[in-house]
């Protein structure tokens, strides 16, 4: 079962004991402030987890993948996440612990 | 931004919490998102994005300082795919022209 807002709400309650209101809102916080942060420009970095960078990506040539037709791809900003080294190496050991699916 | 920023952005717009009781939840939050990744099980953030872990099969490479071939072992790597409303807001951010 994947993480959801709910369930991460829920453990706020089980374990900090905050009331299911206050734990929605903290969930809901938490999540938004890190998007206003990336909306402003700024790079987000939690440690323990990883970081949120931004990425100024030029204009460049593109492809309907249905049609075939030539369309150009805009030029964007966009959010990449990487892994602090803490994380990757607690995922890592995974494979090594667990035979694959 | 870094985490204790954050901690005090959460703090301003909001007055039931100490900013104690915002540390440890911030910390819980991301200690919940770890430990599910941990398990290989995804988290589903809707209008952030989701994570989950890709596999890297093992490959041959080389040490740097010797240049001794060693084998890498496989391994997963966590992966963040952004969600549509974060792909939005960060590109009209940043002044750039949306694709539709």
């Amino acid at each position: 079962m994947a993480l959801t807002k709910a369930a991460i709400a829920n453990g706020l309650y089980n374990e900090l004991g905050l009331n299911k209101r206050e734990a929605k809102e903290m969930v809901e916080s938490f999540f938004e402030e890190i998007r206003l942060g990336l909306e402003k420009g700024e790079q987000v970095k939690l440690s323990g987890f990883g970081n949120f960078d931004l990425h100024d990506k030029q204009e460049r040539p593109g492809r309907n993948p249905k049609t075939g037709k030539e369309i150009p791809i805009s030029a964007r900003r966009v959010v990449t996440f990487r892994p602090g080294q803490k994380l990757r190496t607690r995922i890592e050991s995974y494979a090594r612990t667990n035979k694959r699916k | 931004m870094i985490k204790s920023e954050l901690i005090d952005e959460i703090a301003l717009k909001q007055t039931q919490l100490s900013i104690k009781d915002i540390e440890l939840s911030v910390k819980t939050i991301l200690t919940q998102m770890v430990e599910t990744l941990e398990k290989s099980e995804r988290i589903e953030i809707r209008g952030f994005g989701s994570f989950s872990l890709h596999y890297r099969p093992a490959r041959k490479g080389r040490n740097p300082k010797t240049g001794e071939p060693v084998v890498l072992p496989e391994k997963y790597v966590p992966h963040f795919k952004p969600g549509k409303e974060l792909r939005e807001r960060v590109n009209i951010g940043g002044g750039y022209t949306r694709t539709k």
